[in-house]
């Protein structure tokens, strides 16, 4: 009991430091724009009584789900030819590793051009965000593999793709979970984003019209809706991680 | 080494001559993608023109800000969650999910605060890019070996003196991993954030050509921030090699 509570109690202070933070800059606003923590709540409880808010997080959630699939499937199948064949590992990298770098709303309009308005270009801007670090982890992963793993495949005489299936896949798993969980986060950016500009639905787009009307508490509700989600699923993922480590780091 | 950047060259290369081919047969639209060359002589244009000089130094402006702020506040912040440690175990299970959480929203909360111009894009830039610092920092001071620590200790080195002879020159690879993905934060942010709400800089005039259908300033100033952010990456490549090369001696 002891160990919980002295576990619990720093980050619940500092959450707690956090929220007396917030309530006094809305003591000190000026005006009235920005909601206290218990507004902004009451707000989201309103706003999660309506069927529009949940069409939007359906929406958004569509969105978000394809592109994470499609992030994981490519990103882990690139990782997997570049972490197998070295030289072309190396050639590639320096060009995802720009291409992460790059703040990619730059590329939306072409994004928009090539996918016209809508669920495609949403997902496509998703994976745009999620497809390179899950690629790079992969790679990563691969290229830090026990050299016997590779070593006993070759001796079995294994095909390709039963080295990546039988051998690399299962050997990297803990790091697929925490290439996921960061794809994970950047495809949802990505997403929102994407609907910032190419939407009438989902979150992202009831946040940008909110903006317009400087409504700035439903941004705040809508907000903290997200964070929410965000890091409840990252601390979810997170556990998931360590534990797996844990058992591979016993065998 | 050499070897490895021209095969990354070489891809590149062939990409834009495909693409280059493509826009000429017409296999691709004019109206989606115009052809490298134009793209490329647009920039010339745009850069000799002097009418998006303005927004190019203010962007550029920006992000040098956030970055220093960045780097200079996360460093002095993760130097003090380290040494505190109820602070430490406080922040740290924050820190973990912080990217998780998509920060543009709240960009408008920061207009309210800030005002509009310059000041709110660096906030919210700035909260972008101080976490990689802090968390580099924190990793850096972690991984000093302890044989260093004690050996300061042996030579009675003043806590000063341990700091700056000791302390960070062992963290100094973790740092700069830091410092480079704080300034590659910021371009993402400052653009981001001038992309969406904001009146002025180049995120702003990328968005202004397309919803004017104006797709040669459009393909030219993309072409610009593309060549910026490779080559402040390229920059940071050859500086950490080095850094690499002179600590294996």
């Amino acid at each position: 009991m002891r160990a919980v509570l002295s576990k619990l109690l720093p980050p619940l202070t500092m959450a707690a430091v956090f929220l007396v933070g917030w309530q006094l800059l809305h003591g000190l606003a000026t005006s009235d724009e920005i909601s206290s923590p218990l507004e902004t709540l009451a707000l989201l409880v309103r706003m999660m009584d309506t069927v529009r808010f949940w069409q939007d997080v359906a929406e958004t959630g569509l969105a978000f789900v394809w592109a994470l699939l499609l992030s994981m499937a490519f990103g882990i199948l690139l990782g997997v030819v570049l972490g197998l064949s070295r030289p072309t590992g190396d050639a590639v990298e320096p060009i995802l590793v720009a291409f992460y770098s790059l703040p990619k709303v730059t590329l939306y309009p072409l994004v928009l051009l090539a996918f016209g308005l809508g669920m495609s270009a949403k997902v496509a801007f998703g994976v745009m965000h999620g497809l390179v670090p899950i690629t790079l982890l992969t790679r990563n992963a691969i290229s830090q593999l026990k050299p016997v793993y590779l070593r006993s495949a070759q001796v079995m005489r294994l095909g390709r793709t039963q080295v990546a299936l039988k051998i690399v896949l299962p050997a990297i798993f803990p790091e697929l979970v925490a290439g996921t969980r960061i794809g994970f986060s950047l495809s949802l950016l990505g997403v929102l984003i994407g609907e910032m500009f190419a939407s009438k639905r989902g979150l992202g787009f009831a946040a940008v019209s909110a903006m317009g009307l400087g409504d700035i508490k439903t941004i705040l509700a809508i907000g903290v809706f997200l964070a929410a989600f965000a890091v409840a699923a990252n601390s979810g993922m997170l556990m998931l991680e360590r534990s797996l480590r844990h058992r591979s780091a016993a065998r | 080494m050499r070897h490895r950047g021209l095969a990354s060259i070489g891809i590149v290369a062939v990409c834009v001559a495909a693409l280059q081919l493509a826009c000429k047969t017409g296999l691709v639209k004019h109206t989606i993608i115009i052809a490298p060359t134009e793209m490329a002589a647009s920039l010339w244009q745009i850069l000799l023109g002097g009418a998006f000089t303005h927004a190019i130094l203010l962007t550029l402006t920006n992000i040098l800000l956030s970055a220093a702020i960045s780097i200079v506040a996360g460093f002095g912040l993760g130097v003090v969650i380290h040494a505190v440690a109820f602070l430490r175990r406080g922040i740290e299970p924050y820190l973990a999910s912080y990217y998780a959480v998509p920060t543009f929203i709240f960009y408008p909360v920061f207009i309210v605060l800030f005002g509009v111009g310059s000041a709110p894009i660096i906030a919210i830039t700035v909260l972008l890019a101080i976490v990689a610092m802090i968390t580099a920092t924190l990793t850096g001071l972690d991984r000093i070996p302890g044989v260093l620590n004690k050996t300061a200790t042996v030579l009675r080195l003043s806590p000063v003196k341990r700091a700056l002879r000791v302390q960070l020159p062992a963290a100094s690879p973790y740092l700069f991993a830091g410092a480079r993905l704080s300034v590659a934060y910021s371009f993402i942010g400052v653009i981001a954030s001038e992309f969406i709400l904001s009146g002025d800089g180049l995120g702003y005039a990328i968005a202004y050509a397309y919803n004017n259908f104006d797709n040669r300033t459009m393909y030219g100033l993309m072409l610009l921030i593309i060549i910026v952010v490779t080559a402040v990456n390229a920059s940071f490549d050859a500086l950490d090699r080095r850094l690499q090369a002179r600590r294996r001696r």
